[in-house]
């Protein structure tokens, strides 16, 4: 990568217990969780080191108590690191003091909550405008901005409410206005959906994808919704007992999943949903290929009639501004819409 | 979490075994008092340490030598001033800011007002009605003397015990030193209270002010402490995601947040404020204390009737309108409501309290109601009760009921207590303190009480704690009963439930007036007086604790084909004991405070001990026999309170 990671963590450990820090200095090389827990600790986060680049979007996939929320705050020192090193745009983070983290928080960081945070006391205006008014800005300037987010995520009209007259859904997309006030450079989502119901989650789903394509910050997404993941990801993070598991693009996970505990989540998986013809680009090395191009951002399933009516063996596949990037072969296609043949 | 249970035999949750050794040794002892030594049967006079003139001494270095004294003269300077702004404003005392008492028909106009700002209608006519009624029947002065010192002790202890909850939360060691303090101050008697009070702070207002900010205080801190620890993490982590500094998360997050319970607090405050500002009658405070106290002194009892009435229409109307604040919740307007529209009950309240001051101006009765011209009829009650409580059949029944109570329960119980020997008393409350909560407790339970043997006032605390048992016990085979058959019914349980709710605000003092009414002056007045009392919350958490069985348990036990009976012996109460415990509990300390009231009435305990240190401003005496009283209570609480929670954790509730 040429320009320098929005989030860089560097083997991030977070340890619960009595004196984790004198534990971990003395810590043994390749002790695993069950071992750290008999020695009384319980390992929040083990190990991680992952890069998240500008404009970004990593999912953080784990069931509960694997770690991820903790791994997110420690990106955000919503809580301390044990050992290793989280940077934000170059800097660490983990050894900055309070004055200068509030005022990173008060520029560069937004966070949507699983069950919203939202202040009772509090209209819908006060607060999405909370985060402005904590950095002193005067009541016209964050009234304005506020209402500009509000309108942004569709709450026009529900200024002055109070959180407990909304639905769900509303309440949430208010923490979402409220994380985006400061127009944020890193965006974190921690499980924003998992309080609400289906329909509602999928419609928020594609609300934030829409918010997604029109800002363009990093951001970093927690769930413990592996189709979600898919759904959302440009990268994953698969996380297990506070460690990372496996950590890539959604195709290449499904296609290739590096540990058995990942198998087990990508087992149920329709892969032709997820899998799309880039993954399954082949380089040219000057082969010669002849007829129509397949786009790159199709899904297997997309190209399901195709693959099945083609009679080529080898598929050009062309990105966005029609260059062809490689050739996908129509067999391993098929296999993965119609399973491998017995 | 899972919880290790050690495979010990236990019945509900107690373990037997060792406390069963225990007591049979108390019993042996008993048996064998005859020819136990007489160190072993009371601590004898000689070991007695001089404590009160100890503490006495340290008192007098206190203020005399670290300068106490000066401080509290300070501090009585600046109370004394706002004492007598809102005596000017409520009773027309002569001093700054001379804007003279307020016309009655105001108060009462802007307390409806705000009775309706607050909950609407009912609670507009109850805050409006308290007031007309009070100045109606001629008790406005005494009303206002009362309320001008709530005015200023309330919110003291409410600003006092937010800044102490909110450092307790901050510092975990500050709440730990400051847990003790308060257990002992919501356990020590009144007259420990009171005595410091005069003795350091000017007598009168001052003094009745401090100590019932004083005894307010506790459940605020308790409350904001509580309430700011149950903040969401999300919630905090939102607010520390916004860039918030230490003292905007404070300002803008915690405390707006912990509303609900901080209100709480507020509403317990404002209640034991009033609890404590009645007692201060005994250090001669003028108010409605004072003049009950001086009705039932010479047994006018259709008076002290009306007066109670009075009492106990206030403490319901300041109990529904702080509750009523607590569960008020902010209503957004529609966008350009107008500014008048978003105030209303604010100019409304400005407005009816200006009209009613013209209306004053022109005719003086609406301002003041003069000696004569009240509507009083206490004289006329005074003539009904003479013949209803003449009545034959009344008289009859209450004498028997007494000459019972007195002849075959109380004085063969008391005598009972006093025959023990201490060691003997102290066995067996260890052994029920092991078996609850193994030996911290025996040990904690047991020491307090060896602490009250050894200051030499065991006989007079075993009158009270005699006093305490007994009230408790035909409390419970009352209240038990009846909490049991009445949360079987949702109809039944409801007003029920209001009912105690309402009853566990009236002031203490009250409850005298119908045990001296029925029994005259003596023992089992004493026990009637606490019996009533402490029947409210034994009642209110039986029917709390069934109610709060869940349903499907019900449903389950229903489904098994069990009868009412099996569900309510099998299923029922077995998960309600451990809340019944804490209304058990919460029994017992009522109980503690009004045995030490009923000193009013003659008793021989430490209550009447105290009572008389008052009159002699013996401040050491009177903070030994003080902590008597609060250790034999805590040891009470600790107790069962370690069982109700010990009991919660095995059912896996709360």
């Amino acid at each position: 990568m040429s320009e320098a990671p929005a989030i860089s963590c560097r083997n991030v450990w977070k340890l619960f217990g009595q004196s984790p820090a004198a534990y971990l200095a003395g810590l043994e090389k390749g002790r695993d969780f069950d071992d750290i827990r008999r020695d009384g600790y319980i390992a929040g986060v083990r190990d991680v080191s992952v890069d998240v680049a500008k404009g970004e979007l990593l999912v953080v996939m784990g069931l509960s108590g694997s770690g991820k929320s903790t791994l997110v705050r420690c990106m955000s020192r919503l809580i301390d690191v044990t050992g290793g090193e989280v940077q934000i745009e170059g800097r660490d983070i983990t050894r900055i003091n309070e004055a200068e983290l509030i005022d990173l928080r008060r520029r560069k960081m937004g966070m949507v909550f699983q069950s919203f945070g939202l202040l009772p006391n509090r209209t819908v205006l006060d607060n999405v405008a909370f985060p402005l008014e904590m950095r002193g800005q005067d009541r016209h300037t964050r009234r304005d901005r506020a209402m500009e987010v509000i309108k942004l995520v569709g709450l026009e009209g529900r200024e002055d409410y109070y959180p407990r007259e909304l639905s769900g859904g509303q309440q949430q997309r208010v923490g979402i206005a409220r994380s985006l006030a400061i127009e944020p450079d890193i965006w974190f989502l921690d499980e924003p959906f998992s309080a609400l119901d289906p329909l509602i989650r999928r419609e928020m789903q594609d609300e934030f994808l829409r918010l997604r394509e029109m800002l363009g910050k990093t951001i970093v997404f927690i769930t413990h919704d592996f189709d979600e993941a898919l759904r959302l990801a440009d990268r994953i993070a698969i996380m297990k007992d506070g460690a990372i598991e496996q950590c890539d693009t959604p195709d290449k996970i499904v296609l290739h999943p590096a540990t058995p505990y990942v198998t087990k989540f990508t087992e149920v998986v329709e892969k032709s949903r997820v899998v799309h013809a880039r993954a399954l680009a082949r380089p040219l090395n000057g082969t010669v290929f002849e007829g129509a191009t397949v786009a790159a951002g199709s899904s297997v399933l997309q190209l399901a009639r195709q693959l099945v009516n083609e009679t080529r063996e080898q598929l050009p596949v062309a990105d966005k501004s029609g260059k062809v990037i490689g050739l996908m072969s129509r067999q391993e296609a098929l296999d993965i819409l119609l399973g491998a043949a017995p | 979490m899972s919880v290790a249970i050690a495979p010990r035999r236990t019945v509900f949750g107690l373990t037997l075994g060792f406390p069963l050794a225990l007591v049979l040794l108390a019993v042996l002892v008993a048996l064998l008092k005859p020819l136990l030594p007489e160190t072993l049967i009371r601590v004898p006079l000689n070991a007695v340490m001089p404590y009160d003139r100890w503490l006495q001494g340290l008192f007098d270095f206190i203020t005399h030598d670290l300068g106490f004294g000066t401080l509290t003269r300070y501090i009585s300077a600046g109370l004394e001033v706002l004492l007598d702004a809102t005596g000017n404003l409520l009773f027309g005392k002569n001093r700054w800011p001379h804007i003279g008492p307020l016309p009655w028909t105001s108060v009462a106009a802007a307390m409806a007002v705000l009775g309706y700002a607050l909950g609407g209608k009912k609670l507009a006519a109850l805050a409006g009605l308290t007031f007309v009624w009070v100045a109606l029947v001629g008790q406005w002065d005494l009303a206002m003397q009362t309320m001008s010192v709530i005015a200023v002790a309330a919110p003291l202890a409410i600003m006092a015990g937010l800044g102490l909850g909110i450092l307790s939360w901050k510092s975990r060691s500050f709440e730990k030193a400051l847990a003790p303090i308060l257990a002992i101050l919501q356990t020590l008697p009144f007259f420990t209270y009171l005595l410091p009070a005069v003795i350091f702070f000017k007598v009168g207002p001052t003094a009745g002010c401090v100590a019932t900010a004083l005894y307010a205080l506790p459940p605020m801190v308790l409350m904001t402490t509580l309430g700011l620890k149950k903040v969401s993490p999300e919630v905090i982590e939102a607010g520390q995601m916004s860039g918030s500094t230490r003292w905007q998360m404070l300002r803008h997050v915690y405390l707006p947040s912990a509303r609900t319970e901080i209100l709480v607090g507020v509403n317990q405050a404002i209640m034991l404020s009033l609890a404590m500002v009645v007692l201060t009658a005994f250090i001669g405070m003028p108010g409605l204390g004072a003049k009950l106290l001086s009705l039932m002194n010479s047994l006018k009892l259709g008076r002290s009737f009306e007066i109670g009435v009075t009492i106990v229409l206030i403490a319901i109307t300041l109990d529904r309108l702080s509750k009523a604040w607590v569960v008020k919740q902010p209503q957004h307007f529609e966008r350009g409501t107008p500014w008048w529209r978003r105030n209303i009950y604010l100019l409304l309240a400005l407005g009816v309290f200006a009209l009613f001051w013209a209306i004053a101006l022109v005719y003086p009765l609406a301002g003041v109601i003069p000696r004569g011209k009240d509507l009083s009829i206490g004289t006329q009650i005074d003539g009904v009760f003479d013949i209803v409580l003449n009545n034959p059949v009344l008289v009859a029944v209450t004498g028997w009921l007494r000459w019972f109570l007195i002849t075959w329960v109380l004085i063969p119980f008391r005598d009972g207590l006093l025959w023990l020997p201490t060691t003997a008393v102290l066995c067996a409350i260890a052994a029920v303190g092991y078996a609850v909560g193994g030996r911290r407790s025996a040990l904690l339970a047991a020491g307090f009480f060896a602490i009250v043997a050894a200051t030499g006032w065991w006989d007079r605390a075993m009158i009270t704690l005699y006093a305490v048992l007994s009230a408790v016990v035909i409390a419970a085979c009352v209240g038990l009963p009846l909490g049991i058959l009445a949360a079987q019914r949702k109809r039944w349980a409801e007003p029920i439930l209001i009912a105690c709710d309402t009853a566990q605000t009236f002031p203490s003092f009250i409850y005298l007036i119908p045990a001296i009414m029925f029994f005259g002056v003596n023992d089992v007045a004493v026990v009637f007086a606490i019996f009533i009392f402490a029947t409210v919350p034994l009642m209110r958490y039986t029917i709390e604790g069934i109610r709060a069985v869940p349903e499907e348990l019900i449903e389950a036990a229903d489904m098994s084909g069990a009868t009412r009976s099996q569900k309510l012996w099998k299923v029922q109460l077995p998960i309600a004991l451990p809340t019944m415990a804490v209304g058990f509990n919460q029994a017992i300390m009522f109980a503690f405070f009004m045995v030490i009231i009923a000193a009013f009435i003659g008793t021989q305990d430490l209550g009447q001990e105290l009572q008389k240190t008052l009159a002699g401003a013996e401040l050491g005496k009177n903070f030994v026999l003080g902590i008597c009283v609060a250790l034999m209570a805590l040891a009470f609480d600790h107790v069962l309170m370690k069982w109700s929670a010990n009991r919660r954790k095995i059912l896996g509730v709360g």
